[in-house]
């Protein structure tokens, strides 16, 4: 590879760019499909209950119903964990939340579709159900699933040192209850799918608005019972995922199984209610956590408790709470962990992977507690953290490899640039900084299907036009991830970006990939990228040398054109030459693999929250209160990351003010709530997500700490800042009006009960001492 | 996209879009988005809620922000309404567009038609914004992926364009 970056590093407008700001861009509502019956789906209005009867005789026989189907066109479970494959496609015998499917129907318009919604008849004898975690593991809860009694889908236990020791050893120790309101996507584009079936051959095509086009397939195939080669899975446009689309969604089956029931064209698309109904979001979640330091400031011991409201099925469920322990550690030299998990079920939606998963809520504890341990200890809270900095390379005492590790220096920036030594606590009243650090995985280092194939395969195609294309199945939802393997292929090959083109997940041409989700793509797709153009390289040196009568190994690559001593051949040349060569189109594969040692600690549920390599983030945020409101406004926030090497530094920056800004929504504003189990937040006035009013600027500053093992050196860098927020806006809360915020989200009523909480008790004390 | 099954019956309505003049016939409660994603094909206007919510479908009546999902056909009549479909000429980005996409005023994109329509009706009104003026223009167009801080970049440099 070439020293000096032409292409990698380069700012860079996503190469789709065009198409979505001129609204030619083509998501999956908008896919043209002349003729498509309209899909529907009927909702179940009991949060528990036992089917007694469905009856579509009604709907079926309404004129312009080409479709109706039930849990009873479809035996078959489902679920992303092979070992946790909980969930009907359409409920069956049970329901167990409100707005779970119950049937749908295929009509000619959705005038029909709906009429025949209202025709079928549902009764079902309504079951005592649980909507907190409390509720669900009391003694004489019903369990949602027979096979899981005390409603407890998985608990985790895991020991890491010596925490007794530890915690003796501690001058200072802070033991609290932190809690974390249920929060959800709210991606901008609702769920959507396009599905033709033609009975003749048995072939399905379906478009979905997925992160994960593979798992779709797979899906597709165990749900519908088809032939895998029978069907093709093609991504449109996505508008935003977030977690909400990694793992199949029944929405998607349901299409399916409409198309083929009616032998046609279905096309779904999902109100805003039916989305947030369909979930996944982050869990509700409560950390009993423990922490421990020295006067110095040294991390001695840290136990934590968690409990995880999942919602009805499984989903990805038992990661989420394996990954909720496990990425406590990773960011800080933390010698001592005891950490017990619990994943609960509940008569609600089914939670899933929402950006930063299973890391956030316990970040929110830990670097809560943080802050308030340096108060009491009296360390600034940046020295606090600079106590327990990792030395990269390292391991975790939970088997963790550290590669790379920037966080110093990510420190060091938000520090200076936030003016925090001369500015914090000198804001003047109702004013306050606070900081935290965050960190995140690039991609599972052991993925959830183990099949022995490598993690990511990337084909590159050249041809007689000379333009090189990139096949690949990962998903662009919106992050640029096409980009990103563009601008590898460009770099590597020596050819200008305008003469890359990306093809991507259309299961019929691009090799499979596992899915946006976890921030793999960048490092796994990026590198089988960089070994694709490798491969496709060395190929086009073996056709230059010919051509240049010269032997290969003084066949210099100078980017675009090929020399040999004083003679030169342009690309074009080459390309001719390569092609009459090998007969024809080449095509180079690339693919990567992270070897054995980074799949993760050898303990029960060890893969998860192994990666090769974490990203870092520290910020600051400033605050100004509102006493007698209790609103908070943001006014500016510093955040550094590192993300080892930015290939495209203006997506990074945009990654990274995204993450920050989700988190303040959950920090600040939004709650996935219930009443009964009826959600009360299904829109997007309830759910509320910060407005264009309500976002402070965002200063990014991308520490580069060049991983050993990144494609270019690069991590992750759109979820690693994310779980930094909330914490920090606690402690900038704190620092403006002296109280401790341990409840997420911190509204405007929760922090004036809080201080008037505070004024009572004042009162009270000088009562007392009047007295 | 719910009609009812006793509409009343269809007339045409004449409006020019998108710099042509157009006559489509549609029931009388028929929604404007509607009538512009599925009547005539127009896709690049995004439905994000469930009504009135999100401001993805903002389209310009007159030169003004109008959210399609609350905004009958019929009340175009005789109006100028303009799509994002409309905005770029022979092809090329308009000063909005090319800000939006040179700055990462878009990630996801899905709801960049609105945001950019919105936008547009700002620069056209007021051609050189405060940063609180671009703010309340804004307001009624939620963004899940970019935070606004390049949106509002991207309208600041579409400004000094202007």
């Amino acid at each position: 590879m070439r020293n000096a970056r032409a292409v990698v590093g380069q700012p860079t407008p996503l190469i789709d760019g065009i198409e979505k700001v001129t609204g030619q861009a083509v998501y999956t509502a908008d896919l043209p499909a002349e003729g498509a019956l309209v899909g529907r789906i009927l909702r179940s209005k009991e949060a528990h209950g036992r089917i007694r009867r469905i009856d579509i005789e009604a709907a079926r026989a309404l004129p312009g119903v080409r479709a109706v189907i039930t849990g009873a066109d479809c035996p078959l479970t489902y679920g992303v964990l092979p070992i946790a494959m909980n969930e009907p496609v359409l409920a069956r015998e049970v329901v167990r939340y409100r707005g779970e499917p119950l049937a749908a129907v295929a009509a000619d318009d959705a005038v029909t579709a709906a009429a025949a919604l209202a025709l079928i008849a549902v009764e079902i004898d309504p079951l005592p159900a649980c909507f907190t975690a409390a509720a669900a593991r009391a003694p004489d809860a019903v369990a949602l699933h027979a096979d899981k009694p005390g409603n407890l889908e998985r608990e985790v236990h895991h020991r890491f040192g010596d925490v007794e020791a530890g915690f003796a050893a501690a001058d200072f120790i802070r033991e609290h209850v932190y809690s974390c309101a249920e929060v959800a996507h709210a991606q901008m584009e609702p769920h959507a799918a396009l599905a033709s079936f033609d009975p003749e051959r048995g072939q399905l095509l379906m478009q979905s608005t997925s992160q994960v086009p593979y798992y779709l397939h797979l899906m597709l195939a165990r749900c519908l019972d088809l032939d895998p080669a029978a069907i093709r899975v093609v991504k449109p446009f996505i508008g935003g995922g977030f977690g909400a689309r990694v793992e199949v969604l029944n929405f998607e089956l349901i299409t399916a199984l409409l198309a083929r029931a009616s032998g046609g064209t279905v096309r779904m698309v999902l109100s805003r209610e039916e989305t947030f109904l369909t979930h996944r979001g982050r869990p509700e979640t409560e950390i009993r956590l423990k922490l421990g330091i020295t006067a110095a400031g040294r991390l001695t011991a840290c136990a934590a408790e968690v409990v995880q409201r999942g919602g009805a099925y499984a989903g990805y469920g038992i990661v989420t709470i394996l990954y909720a322990g496990a990425l406590l550690q990773g960011l800080y030299d933390l010698p001592a962990l005891r950490y017990d998990g619990y994943r609960v079920y509940a008569n609600l939606p089914p939670c899933g992977a929402m950006r930063g998963h299973g890391a956030v809520d316990v970040r929110f504890a830990f670097e809560a507690a943080l802050d308030a341990l340096a108060a009491e200890a009296g360390l600034d809270p940046f020295a606090l953290r600079r106590a327990n900095l990792l030395a990269a390379p390292t391991e975790t005492p939970n088997g963790l490899r550290v590669e790379s590790y920037g966080l110093g220096t990510c420190l060091d920036w938000v520090e200076a640039a936030s003016g925090w030594r001369a500015r914090r606590g000198r804001l003047g009243p109702g004013r306050g900084l606070g900081m935290a650090c965050s960190h995140y995985v690039s991609g599972a280092a052991k993925p959830i299907h183990w099949t022995g194939e490598p993690h990511a395969v990337v084909h590159l195609r050249l041809d007689f036009d000379g333009g090189i294309t990139v096949l690949t199945g990962a998903a662009d939802i919106g992050q640029g991830s096409s980009t990103v393997m563009a601008q590898a292929a460009a770099e590597v090959l020596g050819v200008p970006l305008a003469r890359v083109r990306v093809i991507a997940a259309d299961s019929a041409l691009t090799p499979k990939d596992n899915g946006s989700y976890s921030s793999r793509v960048t490092f796994m797709v990026g590198n089988a990228t960089i070994a694709a153009a490798r491969a496709l390289r060395e190929r086009l040196v073996a056709a230059a040398a010919v051509l240049l009568d010269a032997p290969e190994a003084a066949v210099e690559d100078a980017g675009g054109q090929f020399h040999a001593g004083e003679r030169v051949a342009s690309f074009a040349e080459v390309t001719r030459a390569a092609l009459a060569r090998e007969g024809g189109a080449i095509t180079a594969k690339g693919s990567f693999t992270c070897p054995e040692p980074f799949q993760g600690g050898k303990h029960r549920g060890g893969a998860v929250g192994a990666t090769m390599g974490f990203s870092y983030a520290a910020q600051v945020v400033e605050v100004a209160v509102d006493a007698e409101t209790g609103a908070i406004t943001v006014e500016q926030v510093w955040v550094a990351q590192d993300c080892g090497f930015a290939i495209n530094p203006l997506a990074v920056e945009g990654q990274i003010q995204g993450a920050v800004w989700m988190g303040m929504g959950q920090a600040l504003s939004e709650e996935t709530g219930y009443e009964s189990g009826l959600a009360l937040h299904a829109s997007m006035l309830d759910y509320k997500v910060p407005t264009i009013l309500d976002s402070p600027p965002i200063a990014v500053h991308v520490v580069e700490s060049l991983d050993p093992n990144g494609p270019f050196g690069a991590k992750e860098a759109s979820e690693g800042a994310l779980a930094g927020f909330p914490p920090a806006l606690a402690a900038a809360v704190a620092d403006a009006v002296g109280l401790r915020m341990d409840r997420l989200p911190i509204t405007p009523d929760r922090l004036l009960e809080a201080l008037a909480q505070r004024a009572r008790a004042g009162r009270l004390a000088r009562a007392l001492e009047v007295a | 996209m719910q009609m009812q099954p006793d509409a009343p019956p269809a007339a045409p309505r004449r409006f020019r879009l998108n710099g042509r003049d157009r006559s489509v016939t549609v029931p009388d409660h028929a929604l404007l988005i509607d009538t512009l994603r599925e009547t005539l094909r127009l896709t690049g206007t995004k439905q994000g809620c469930d009504g009135g919510e999100c401001g993805a479908c903002t389209v310009l009546i007159d030169s003004v922000p109008r959210l399609a999902c609350l905004t009958r056909t019929g009340e175009c009549e005789g109006r100028v309404v303009e799509t994002i479909e409309g905005l770029a000429r022979q092809g090329r980005m308009n000063r909005v567009q090319r800000a939006f996409h040179e700055q990462l005023g878009t990630q996801c994109g899905y709801c960049t038609p609105g945001m950019v329509m919105a936008a547009e009706a700002l620069l056209r009104r007021v051609p050189h914004p405060t940063e609180p003026e671009i703010r309340a223009a804004l307001a009624g167009n939620l963004c899940r992926c970019t935070g606004y801080v390049k949106i509002i970049a991207a309208v600041q440099a579409a400004a000094g364009e202007g």
